[in-house]
């Protein structure tokens, strides 16, 4: 077996270059390595101007998801063997600008995170000497898949309508508003949505289903999005036929 | 393929190839799929002329029969039914993707509604072949 | 405390008669499409003569029921399509495909009225 394998790199300095290029890299290949091993080995011992994120290297940060072959993937989760013999291919995350090598801008996610109000809303907040808001494991089971999401863009990068049209609200933050809509101590779905029933909402996705494929946390964005088409339109009937019965 | 500098950044957005969808087994399924709509609205204006020829009489409808077994005809009607037995397929696998079902508490299972599809699709079959040639 | 009307938005009615007609498409077209333009034309079974298959189209529980399942399955399959000239060919004359894809589903469900109309017996 080869002790060696040849990373091919997205290199892009903004200050010098004006489009992307490529690196090649030759990085033991050791069985226990994945390719985010084998980039800190190329910064520490090869070339230390490559810039990369990352952090926990246990699937859990969400940050250092790169295109690894052309597919999103968590780059700590990603073994360097499974790409023998080589050349493996290691570009920046899918569908958002490089800012530096490796590195791509999120501001768009970071905008659109918010927008779907990824909190608990209460109509009116209990006071503390009230205790807590009691939850049975069966409404935990309601949402819990949902919460899983780790924010690693993952299926941002993966989902074509969000490459052809960046106005799209994204599976991540769909995923995220159905996971606060099910939790039974929320009461803000309708102001989720109201956000999501928007062209760019839940109703810009066309079901690829390449989000849940990609997703290393099993969350399905894909599945809280079609739910969510479904919820809205059922809202939407429901507010056509009945206006006054939703207002409370 | 430079970077944009209208948008007044240093920032480098990639291009997206009219043929992305080409690049991956998954996009291109998926791509496929939703061209099955174009042959789906074939096979229905394909139906309308039907009943049209049917409400001329005999010979418009022996006529269109006669038209329809021309072999380019059978050649685009044998490629729409691949492609409607291909929205049919993914249409119901994807189901319970999009719809959660409770029944008495609990989740039915995925392969439960998938499999309560296609026995819907016997029987709406099994009745229109009963209708047609009893 | 009362919340303000729901926002009207058009469509989550226009997702709901796609999904429609992707049932009605996936139940009735493959034995529709089967018989009619494979096995009838082709002889693999023996096609029904016009009084038969008259009696059938002419009915008007027939009517009803396909003045209803025709016109669904063509928003569906407008509606698909528009998405797959825009996202697959990047077709960037958004308004004028959508004017097409919708349009040419009206006329489709003219044409059923039409032809079933025809075709009642009365």
């Amino acid at each position: 077996m080869d002790d060696q394998i040849s990373l091919r790199v997205t290199r892009y300095r903004p200050d010098k270059d004006l489009e992307p290029s490529w690196q090649d890299y030759d990085v033991p290949l050791r069985e226990e390595w994945t390719v985010l091993d084998a980039l800190n080995h190329v910064k520490s011992d090869l070339d230390t101007t490559l810039a990369f994120r990352w952090s926990c290297r246990m699937g859990i940060c969400g940050s250092c998801g790169m295109n690894v072959e052309g597919e999103p993937r968590l780059t700590c989760a990603t073994f360097l063997s499974d790409y023998a013999p080589g050349p493996v291919r290691v570009e920046p995350l899918g569908n958002f600008p490089i800012a530096r090598d490796l590195v791509v801008d999120i501001e768009d996610f970071m905008e659109k995170l918010p927008r779907v109000k990824p909190w608990i809303i209460r109509d009116e907040e209990q006071s503390v000497d009230d205790g807590e808001y009691l939850q049975t494991p069966e409404e935990l089971d309601a949402y819990k898949q949902f919460s899983m999401c780790i924010n690693c863009m993952l299926c941002y990068a993966a989902c074509p309508v969000y490459g052809l049209d960046p106005d799209f609200v994204g599976p991540a933050a769909i995923a995220l508003a159905e996971r606060y809509d099910l939790d039974s101590r929320d009461q803000g779905a309708r102001e989720r949505l109201d956000v999501l029933i928007e062209h760019e909402g839940v109703y810009g996705c066309t079901f690829v289903g390449e989000c849940t494929r990609v997703c290393p946390k099993h969350v399905d964005p894909a599945g809280a999005i079609q739910r969510y088409k479904l919820k809205a339109a059922q809202q939407s009937i429901k507010a056509f036929l009945l206006p006054r019965a939703l207002q409370s | 393929m430079t970077r944009s500098e209208q948008a007044g950044d240093l920032l480098y957005r990639r291009p997206i190839s009219v043929w992305w969808w080409t690049r991956k087994r998954t996009y291109f399924l998926f791509v496929m799929r939703e061209l099955s709509s174009l042959f789906i609205a074939w096979l229905v204006l394909y139906l309308l002329l039907l009943i049209r020829a049917v409400g001329r009489g005999e010979a418009a409808y022996a006529d269109f029969l006669d038209r329809a077994s021309s072999p380019w005809l059978v050649a685009l009607n044998l490629v729409a039914f691949a492609f409607v037995i291909l929205h049919t397929v993914t249409w119901f696998s994807l189901t319970p993707q999009a719809m959660v079902v409770s029944l008495r508490g609990r989740r039915v299972p995925g392969a439960v509604i998938i499999g309560a599809q296609y026995a819907g699709l016997a029987v709406v079959s099994a009745f229109v072949y009963w209708l047609v040639t009893r | 405390m009362s919340t303000p009307r729901m926002k009207f938005r058009i469509y989550p009615f226009i997702w709901l008669a796609f999904s429609g007609g992707g049932v009605m498409a996936a139940v009735f077209l493959p034995a529709l499409a089967f018989l009619f333009a494979l096995a009838f034309p082709l002889g693999w079974i023996d096609a029904p003569d016009h009084d038969q298959i008259a009696a059938v189209v002419g009915h008007p529980l027939t009517f009803l029921v396909l003045l209803g399942v025709f016109p669904v399955i063509l928003i569906h399959a407008a509606h698909r399509f528009r998405y797959t000239l825009y996202d697959g060919l990047q077709v960037k004359h958004k308004g004028l495909v959508a004017l097409l894809c919708y349009g040419g589903a009206l006329a489709g469900s003219f044409a059923t009225l039409v032809f079933l109309g025809n075709a009642l017996t009365a």
